[in-house]
């Protein structure tokens, strides 16, 4: 009995005759699905098309980095996450029946949101149809792109759906339609990278009653029930566990799929007396790959259509999470006709170094994972065996480096700093969160930064006379109107010195900071941030 | 810092004799391995990644 039954979604039918939108974005997955609720929130009438009718079925994302959780806590779906989410931020490493090594994901306090959760991709999908939905974005399920042809200021789409088909052109359009992405094939643009030479195999099990597994990422290399090979557990809601079993590259992917291959493998893992369902069973190969750009004029690609990764690091779902945050209200503010249209080029140079660090995380965890030689294997052998009693070998245990949000220090939207700053987070990262106290509630600061440019001053009343910029003051003593950062990390994360002031891009990333308040610079700051500086 | 490839061991036949004696009875895998933690004890003695990249260098160098 599946824990999970998808919703179907109305098919809408076609329009009598061509349409024409602003924006299209393709493919209504987790990241196509994030895009549209963000652009509809910053006033963009988004129009979505899938070929399909529900959310996605089997085992996909599970695992919601803190970032990922911030940017939903912004689009208004964070709690919801947390909620139904399995918390945790430990992962431990075991080589053959022994820890190896463990590590802490989030070792310091003061955040709203944890580490990471642990949810079924099709549960955020469901939740953010909802809430595009709300948003008046305009859904339209079972309507597949059968053709594609990019212009220079607009693209047409031929679209077919089962009450007849129809051409609509889109001034934007976003392709979210997935690792696969027909648009980018028809396209002929080349994804290029590598393919791991090795087999995966996903067991989503469900075990009911009492489990002996903790709340924690566990890895085992060559463990003595599946020896050889390497194996992941996470633990997901539903009481579903989902366990990735190394098969290596000779297996035979058919087979292992079946009951009788796959059960025996978890049992062996579990224990003769556990009882369990098999839920959900896939094999798999990796690949670490991207387009060279991902903006082609009038198309932009975001999420697995742009790049694809190992799941080792969960980089997949939270990296396309990321390009949804980075695009959303860089295309609003060019629509509104704020911005010029090569801020659309600052998301290649944003996305594209935080894309490569990916695969490189992703890459480097794949070959500890799957050594490529005899003498990769005796070196990666050599760690694990040292691991286990001295501390120094430990940092070289590679079972994947889990999703960090990407600091866009090198963004052509950063500004040098204002004055002398010395510490705290640097221009192009993500807004650092901290506990804070408003109107004598406990509060948390990220909760107050909005969708919009934001200026964060720290201990002085000064609001620069800047049309549309929004200014939060932060203040060491209990101010009324103020955040109250009352344990003082807030400053201290920020490095900020009284009357300091730091801007907050739309997504939430810190574009620049002013050891003193100077209007000049705030507004130089905001230009460039925006694309508008020559 | 540089790789300093002057003669630094103070008994050269010493050291080597004592890696000869912790090889014996290995067969090829076991002692790939023995060397393998050999070489990680040693590079996180060194530290500095600039260091292990020139001798990693020299090393290609001469195989």
């Amino acid at each position: 009995m599946p824990t999970h039954a998808n919703p179907r979604y109305a098919a809408p039918p076609p329009p009598a005759g061509p349409e024409s939108r602003g924006v299209v974005v393709v493919g209504a997955g987790l990241v196509g699905l994030t895009l549209a609720l963000d652009l509809a929130r910053h006033g963009v009438a988004v129009t979505v098309l899938d070929d399909d009718d529900t959310v996605s079925t089997g085992s996909r994302a599970i695992c919601f980095a803190k970032r990922t959780l911030e940017i939903y806590g912004r689009l208004g779906l964070g709690e919801r996450l947390r909620a139904k989410g399995v918390t945790w931020k430990t992962g431990r490493v075991f080589h053959r029946d022994q820890e190896a090594y463990a590590f802490d994901l989030l070792p310091e306090q003061g955040h709203e949101y944890p580490a990471f959760v642990n949810l079924q991709q099709y549960y955020v999908e469901e939740w953010l149809v909802e809430a595009c939905v709300a948003a008046g974005v305009d859904l339209r399920w079972k309507h597949r792109v059968a053709a594609i042809e990019p212009g220079a200021a607009s693209v047409a789409l031929s679209v077919e759906t089962p009450g007849g088909d129809y051409t609509l052109t889109a001034e934007w359009l976003l392709a979210c339609d997935g690792a696969r992405s027909p648009l980018r094939e028809a396209m002929g643009l080349p994804f290029t990278g590598q393919v791991f030479r090795d087999r995966f195999l996903i067991a989503d099990v469900v075990i009911r009653g009492d489990v002996a597994f903790p709340t924690e990422r566990w890895f085992w290399f060559d463990p003595p029930f599946h020896p050889g090979q390497s194996v992941l557990l996470h633990k997901q809601p539903d009481d579903v566990w989902r366990i990735d079993f190394q098969l290596g590259w000779d297996a035979d992917p058919e087979a292992e799929k079946q009951p009788d291959r796959v059960i025996p493998r978890v049992r062996a893992m579990l224990g003769p007396d556990v009882p369990f369902e098999l839920e959900w069973v896939s094999v798999y190969t990796f690949r670490c790959r991207r387009l060279e750009q991902f903006r082609h004029g009038r198309v932009i690609f975001a999420g697995d259509s742009a790049h694809q990764v190992s799941p080792f690091g969960a980089r997949g779902g939270n990296g396309g999470v990321q390009d949804a945050d980075n695009l959303a209200w860089k295309l609003a503010a060019v629509l509104r006709g704020e911005a010029p249209e090569r801020l659309l080029d600052s998301y290649d140079a944003e996305r594209i170094p935080a894309t490569d660090e990916n695969i490189l995380n992703s890459t480097r965890s794949t070959d500890f994972i799957t050594p490529k030689s005899e003498a990769a294997r005796a070196w990666r052998d050599a760690v694990l065996e040292l691991a286990r009693d001295h501390a120094f070998a430990r940092p070289l245990v590679n079972s994947g480096r889990l999703s960090r949000p990407a600091t866009l220090a090198e963004s052509p939207l950063n500004s040098v700093d204002s004055g002398h700053w010395p510490a705290g987070a640097v221009p192009g990262t993500p807004a650092p969160d901290a506990p804070v106290m408003r109107d004598g509630q406990p509060d948390w600061l990220l909760r107050h930064l909005g969708q919009d440019f934001c200026l964060l001053v720290f201990d002085a009343v000064w609001s620069p006379t800047l049309p549309g910029l929004r200014c939060l003051f932060v203040t060491a003593e209990e101010t009324p109107g103020a955040l109250w950062d009352h344990s003082g990390l807030a400053a201290a994360r920020y490095g900020a010195p009284p009357g300091g002031a730091v801007l907050i891009r739309p997504d939430q990333h810190i574009a620049a900071r002013f050891a003193a308040l100077d209007e000049a610079a705030v507004s130089a700051a905001i230009d460039r941030a925006m694309g508008r500086s020559p | 810092m540089n790789l300093d490839t002057s003669p630094r061991l103070q008994d050269p036949d010493g050291f080597l004799a004592l890696i000869m004696e912790a090889h014996r009875g290995l067969d090829a895998e076991a002692a790939r391995r023995f060397d393998a933690r050999l070489a990680l004890i040693l590079a996180n003695q060194i530290g500095d990644m600039a260091v292990l990249r020139q001798a990693i260098a020299l090393a290609r160098g001469t195989g």
